[in-house]
């Protein structure tokens, strides 16, 4: 008796229980369409990379069909190409939030001085960001950088030096100048903002603390400049995995496979070797490659935001 | 402990005169307080001395040298911000660290000297805190530790207490006195605040536009204003002005004439005035007496009852507000008709050009 009295909620708590999950259910019904849309959109390629990655399928051999297990994979990961693409993608990545970063922290303090024209050349110095990848990447490889007509070839002709085919020696860094070239512009435009917000007295402060020029830099603004460059690193590493227009412009991801990346590879795999079902393998593991850096990204940003 | 000169110090920026010309000496172990209407240049005048601003002309020395062109770092000044401007992401400790670090002291003699100051300003608790999550006092304690461990030969303050709530200022006022009193250091120190100015300084320097208006101790200020511009700035509620003629003065006072026709015996003198000048009486609130019949009557508008004192608002024939400082028990009502004394000992002359004329007698607390 006295257990089932225990038991029974009171009549008036069952009525709010029943208000509170029909409440909760035409929340889930209204949430649902967005809920589904997203599923499809990225629920469905994700099944489809999955299933044609253990599938033999290949646009150019229709005989070739089947279930092919783990040899897709065992195949790309065998591959000395993927190793050297995957090295690459990291050099790329690496390479250009270095010089972005690093060099937008410079220029960020340097656009913060008070200089005649600096409004000018704010715009100037953000520009290249409003380029379109194919197109900055044409600008560099014919305009720039060609060995007979570019312009860096006619300035070392005109000191009487040898010109150089960047692309055909140097390809990896020559597409990492490139990229490097359109995102620091960004890193500039979000370090100024923050070298910007920093308190002048703060400064000052330091000044009256006998910090000099270098020393301000180093222990005021660089540490007020931290989450900005957290911030900056995350956006520019999630691009920056996926780079392709600027190496499928430039050097087509050669010579051999120098400057191929893991995007390329995959690209490459499926559209001009036609092998869909490799393609899908090297998808995959790309999915669990930014898988991995998105989980050490997000980790080191949120610790960095939060302080 | 240091002494500092100002020699006919001047500011322009681009073709605004800012600092028109400032001399000043302030003497070892003085508490030299600027006060002025924001835009008199007092901040700018403390950041010249600091060296975070140039100086277009002039000479700036400290104990004897000039050092117009010394780094700030280098002047061994130190100076405490109105926004405390400490460094957010360094600890208390680290906070008042940096100076010291950068001066090259040795780790231990740092860690030594730290302590003592944080001992000193009851910071001890707090010493591994980011000033993030301290209160506006404390973070305010700290930047004055950060300043006083640099063990400078002058203090600068930039309204450091203007961010603070009123109970809260009030306290750090006499804190600071104190420190002032045991430290012993020349201090120079900005506000818009009289009370500040009033209570804590040595020596007040009135500023406006960039000029020195007068130097004195804060009661020298009160009671003997060397023009209208003083009178008025010093003293709350401020003082109030009856226009009147001149009509004559020997060696023991001057007669002047109201606009209603009475004649008052000021004891200032008035050398080479001519009659029938016009002229200015000053007579600040405190020292006006109400009477309910007389000559000089208004209607009372607004009566303020503070508690202690009731702030009595007396509009005259001519329009003028006159504010009359009394006893919090007066039972004056709005709308009645008053009279005001003024006590001749008590009023200022200002001539036609703002200056005041020289009393007779100085008061024994301002001599």
């Amino acid at each position: 008796m006295q257990a089932v009295l225990e038991h029974s909620p009171p009549a008036g708590a069952t009525a709010l229980n029943q208000t509170k999950v029909r409440g909760k259910r035409t929340g889930l019904l209204l949430l649902s369409p967005s809920v589904l849309l997203l599923l499809v959109w990225s629920i469905v390629p994700l099944v489809m990379t999955l299933w044609y990655s253990v599938q033999n399928y290949n646009l150019v051999d229709p005989t070739l069909h089947g279930f092919a297990g783990i040899d897709n994979y065992w195949y790309l990961l065998t591959d000395p190409d993927f190793l050297h693409s995957l090295l690459n993608t990291f050099i790329l990545v690496a390479g250009v939030l270095l010089i972005s970063v690093g060099g937008g922290t410079l220029l960020a303090v340097l656009y913060d001085q008070e200089f005649f024209g600096r409004g000018i050349a704010r715009i100037m110095v953000i520009s290249p960001f409003f380029i379109m990848p194919t197109v900055s990447a044409l600008l560099w490889k014919n305009l720039m950088l060609h060995p007979i007509y570019g312009v860096y070839s006619a300035m070392m002709r005109a000191v009487g030096l040898t010109p150089i085919d960047w692309l055909a020696r140097f390809p990896l860094l020559t597409v990492m100048m490139i990229v490097a070239w359109e995102w620091l512009p960004f890193a500039v435009l979000i370090l100024l903002t923050a070298v910007q917000s920093l308190d002048g007295e703060q400064r000052e402060a330091a000044r009256m603390d006998g910090a000099g020029p270098i020393a301000r830099f180093r222990y005021i603004i660089l540490p007020h400049l931290g989450r900005a460059i957290s911030v900056v690193v995350m956006i520019e590493t999630i691009y920056l995995l996926t780079i392709f227009a600027e190496i499928s412009v430039t050097t087509a991801g050669g010579p051999g496979v120098a400057s191929t990346n893991l995007a390329y590879l995959i690209y490459s795999r499926a559209l001009l070797q036609f092998d869909v079902g490799g393609a899908s393998a090297g998808g995959v593991i790309a999915i669990i490659i930014a898988n991995i850096v998105a989980i050490f990204l997000v980790r080191a940003v949120a610790r960095n935001l939060e302080a | 402990m240091a002494t500092v000169e100002l020699k006919n110090l001047r500011k322009t920026y681009l073709t605004e005169e800012i600092i028109k010309g400032i001399s000043l000496s302030i003497e070892e172990r003085e508490f030299v307080v600027f006060v002025g209407p924001s835009g008199c240049g007092k901040s700018t005048l403390l950041r010249m001395i600091a060296g975070l601003e140039d100086i277009t002309s002039g000479d700036l020395l400290i104990d004897g040298q000039r050092v117009n062109d010394v780094e700030p770092g280098k002047r061994g000044l130190a100076m405490v911000f109105q926004s405390y401007a400490l460094y957010p992401h360094m600890d208390v400790y680290k906070n008042m660290e940096f100076g010291l670090k950068l001066a090259g002291m040795p780790e231990a003699e740092r860690r030594e000297k730290i302590e003592h100051v944080a001992r000193t300003l009851q910071l001890e608790p707090y010493l591994h805190h980011k000033p993030g999550q301290l209160s506006g006092g404390q973070r305010q304690r700290v930047a004055i530790g950060r300043a006083i461990v640099r063990n400078p030969k002058v203090f600068l303050f930039d309204e450091p207490l203007s961010n603070l709530d009123a109970a809260l200022r009030g306290q750090m006022r006499v804190e600071l006195s104190a420190l002032h009193r045991k430290l012993g250091a020349t201090t120079i120190y900005v506000t818009h605040d009289q009370v500040e100015a009033m209570t804590m300084a040595d020596k007040i320097v009135v500023l406006q536009k960039g000029v020195v208006e007068q130097i004195g101790s804060p009661l020298e200020l009160y009671h003997h204003p060397r023009n209208l511009f003083v009178a008025r700035f010093i003293g709350s509620p401020p003082m109030n002005f009856f226009p009147a003629i001149f009509q004559g003065g020997d060696s023991a006072g001057s007669s002047v004439q109201l606009r209603d026709g009475s004649i008052l015996y000021v004891p200032v003198t008035s050398p080479g005035l001519l009659p029938g000048t016009k002229v200015t009486v000053g007579i600040r609130p405190e020292h006006v007496e109400l009477a309910s019949s007389g000559p000089n009557s208004g209607v009372v508008e607004v009566v303020e009852r503070l508690g202690a004192i009731t702030l009595v608002h007396v509009r005259m024939p001519d329009g003028e507000i006159i504010v009359v400082q009394t006893d919090g028990a007066v039972l004056t009502e709005v709308e009645t008709r008053v009279s005001l004394t003024l006590p001749p000992r008590n009023c200022h002359l200002f001539a036609p050009d703002g200056l005041a004329f020289e009393a007779c007698h100085r008061h024994p607390l301002a001599a």
